[in-house]
């Protein structure tokens, strides 16, 4: 395993080392981040990252293929626009955890702010706790699983994104609708919490979509708009 | 018959008011009749000050010109020199706006790239993605970093030449997007990652970044991710552009691409293009003052867009402190766009060459601003790219004339002091004399 000391070294130096890391150097461990922006963005290879401590903005932005695991909170945008891989979080997440992702899946243990999963294409987030307001907005594709709460605005204008919520909804957004929640979501639900051991009845939650109403411009939805 | 009339009394004339024209009376009763605003693509159309409103001195006894047909003028210029390794070396400095696959269609992009590369230019990418066939055929390509992320994916972003990072644009300043369903196709689809024939919007705000303290750590991203290679553009519509680009700048733009409300859009509302940010000529001078009060003139570089038509229009942008231009309308112009050889069709489709705008409807007869295979196969994309690189060559060529009439070896070196203007209100908006006087409305 590789060792890198953030408060010692340059983060320029370390995302190069994370970018570069051949099949020889397939475990890094990041102490001390101290709250840096842009660690361990732009990986390309199936390598795995843990990071001590809590990380700034953008924490594993645009990951593809690595796995990256924080044990602590990151700030805004963890894992935007993630392409693949796995990107863990042993704490909370701030804004915009996970936004745009299209791909790979983000868990946070904790809660996360508001905007989560907005603009999602195709990403898995699974929230252990809860997530603040507008999570899921223009949300178009992927799966977004909450185990706590949902705060205002939940899914507003969502395209074809799921979203999944085992407690209370403050309130649900401009076209998005309770959906029946058939044997493929709870399958899929099941096979999630068993791969990551997590202890939860699927039947718990409720599944969340678009209505479709908005789809097209339609001037009888003015009020919408 | 009135009996004034009868009696042989003159009669008052009938006079159409100015305001409630032909235009505006046509737009009431259709927007009585629908209930909807007018959407159109383009920018805007209505009059207001623009390059036509300056003039350039030439040389006489006080400047030495130079000779046009053997002295040389140098047209090169480099973009991204403040912090990028891998600053975009361009033999022209008019580049290819943004456009996207989607609006336009595949062939549009082809041609787009096929003549920025034979002229030594950059071309750029839009809403919606970056395709196979336009990477392959642009020397120098600039992958645009929108709200919507359409497509956006860290393996293009590396594969790219520059970055721009779009946060206005001056057919619509503080506006998103909406490509509408019958665009879709399931190509287009795929690559946005949305179903086939639905609205696609494309958000006015970034969905991860508020601000431009927000902004600049966007930044260090992109930076960390490309190796600090490529060049980050910020783009600006026209609304605050002194402000705007010293914002820009904070954020740590290499350059600022500023498009002013002449610069076109696939497609918004109407009354958004002609009613909402400033003309192109009145953005230039405050963005150049900002850049100037920073230290950063000409290290931050400064493309002005919205407009451009001919040489002359690039000479006076460079003129008023722009690093270079770029264009849009024009080059779709330059690829077919309202050709008069279509006319039965624009005609069948209620409107002329010329005037056709109707660019959100994908049924252009250019093959242009169209998903429909068969209109896209009228445009020969390796044409194109021909009629795009004859007319960027023949800009080059009237500015570089300009320049030397000018006494300039450079077309950067020209400055305002070349200029004059033909109104008031060009003069107070760029600061340079009202022909035949030494007078600039509010400074003496």
């Amino acid at each position: 395993m590789k060792i890198y000391d953030l408060s010692e070294g340059e983060l320029r130096a370390l995302n190069e080392n994370l970018q570069s890391a051949n099949e020889n150097e397939t475990s890094w461990q990041i102490e001390r981040p101290e709250g840096a922006h842009a660690i361990a963005v732009g990986l390309n290879a199936p390598i795995e990252v843990t990071i001590n401590g809590s990380t700034g903005y953008y924490c594993a932005g645009m990951n593809k293929h690595a796995t990256i695991k924080v044990n602590g909170s990151v700030g805004p945008g963890v894992a935007e626009n993630m392409m693949s891989g796995r990107v863990i979080v042993e704490g909370d997440a701030s804004q915009y955890a996970g936004a745009t992702g299209h791909g790979g899946r983000l868990i946070i243990r904790g809660n996360a702010s508001s905007r989560c999963g907005i603009s999602m294409k195709g990403i898995e987030i699974l929230v252990e706790g809860s997530v603040g307001h507008m999570s899921g907005f223009m949300g178009q594709s992927g799966k977004l699983v909450v185990l706590e709460d949902a705060g205002d605005s939940l899914g507003d204008s969502l395209y074809e994104a799921q979203i999944f919520v085992r407690g209370k909804i403050k309130n649900l957004g401009v076209d998005c609708v309770e959906k029946e929640m058939r044997a493929e979501h709870l399958q899929y639900l099941e096979n999630l919490f068993k791969s990551e051991k997590i202890d939860c009845d699927a039947k718990e939650l409720k599944r969340y979509g678009s209505a479709r109403k908005l789809y097209n411009f339609n001037i009888d939805n003015l009020q919408n708009y | 018959m009135s009996s004034d009339k009868k009696n042989n009394i003159p009669q008052t004339k009938p006079i159409k008011s100015s305001i409630f024209n032909e235009a505006v009376t046509a737009e009431i009763r259709r927007a009585a009749a629908t209930g909807i605003y007018d959407i159109r693509g383009g920018g805007a159309k209505r009059h207001v000050p623009h390059f036509d409103d300056l003039l350039f001195l030439g040389a006489s006894m006080s400047r030495y010109p130079l000779e046009g047909y053997r002295e040389s003028c140098d047209t090169q210029i480099a973009l991204g020199t403040r912090f990028a390794k891998k600053p975009l070396q361009l033999d022209i400095p008019i580049t290819i706006a943004g456009m996207s696959f989607g609006a336009l269609s595949g062939s549009a992009k082809e041609a787009l790239g096929r003549g920025a590369t034979i002229a030594g230019t950059s071309t750029t990418t839009g809403d919606g993605g970056m395709t196979d066939e336009e990477r392959g055929h642009s020397k120098m390509l600039v992958y645009q970093y929108l709200p919507s992320r359409y497509g956006m994916n860290p393996d293009d972003l590396r594969r790219c030449d520059a970055i721009e990072v779009v946060v206005g644009q001056g057919a619509k300043p503080g506006g998103g997007g909406m490509l509408l369903g019958q665009k879709i196709d399931a190509r287009v689809a795929e690559m946005r990652g949305l179903p086939e024939g639905i609205d696609q919007r494309s958000a006015c705000r970034h969905p991860d970044w508020t601000g431009p303290d927000d902004l600049e750590i966007k930044i260090l991203e992109l930076r960390e991710i490309t190796k600090w290679e490529k060049p980050i553009y910020i783009k600006i519509g026209g609304a605050r552009p002194y402000f705007d680009t010293t914002l820009a700048v904070k954020a740590g733009a290499d350059v600022v691409v500023l498009d002013g409300m002449q610069g076109g859009t696939a497609a918004t509302q109407d009354v958004f293009i002609e009613h909402v940010g400033q003309p192109t000529l009145a953005c230039i001078r405050p963005a150049v003052r900002a850049l100037q009060e920073l230290n950063l003139h000409r290290e931050v570089q400064l493309i002005v867009s919205g407009g451009i038509r001919h040489g002359a229009d690039v000479a006076k942008a460079l003129a008023l402190g722009a690093d270079a231009v770029s264009i849009g309308t024009a080059a779709m112009i330059a690829l077919g766009d309202n050709d008069p050889k279509w006319e039965e069709e624009y005609n069948a489709l209620g409107t002329t060459a010329g005037a056709y705008d109707d660019w959100q409807e994908g049924k252009d007869p250019a093959g242009i601003t169209t998903q429909d295979p068969d209109l896209e196969a009228r445009l020969d994309p390796i044409l194109g790219g021909r009629r795009l690189a004859n007319y960027l060559t023949a800009m080059t060529l009237e500015a570089q004339t300009i320049a030397r009439a000018c006494g300039k070896s450079r077309l950067q070196n020209l400055e305002p002091e070349d200029l004059c203007a033909l109104t008031v209100e060009a003069s107070a908006i760029t600061g340079v004399p009202l022909t035949g006087t030494d007078w600039i409305p509010g400074r003496n």
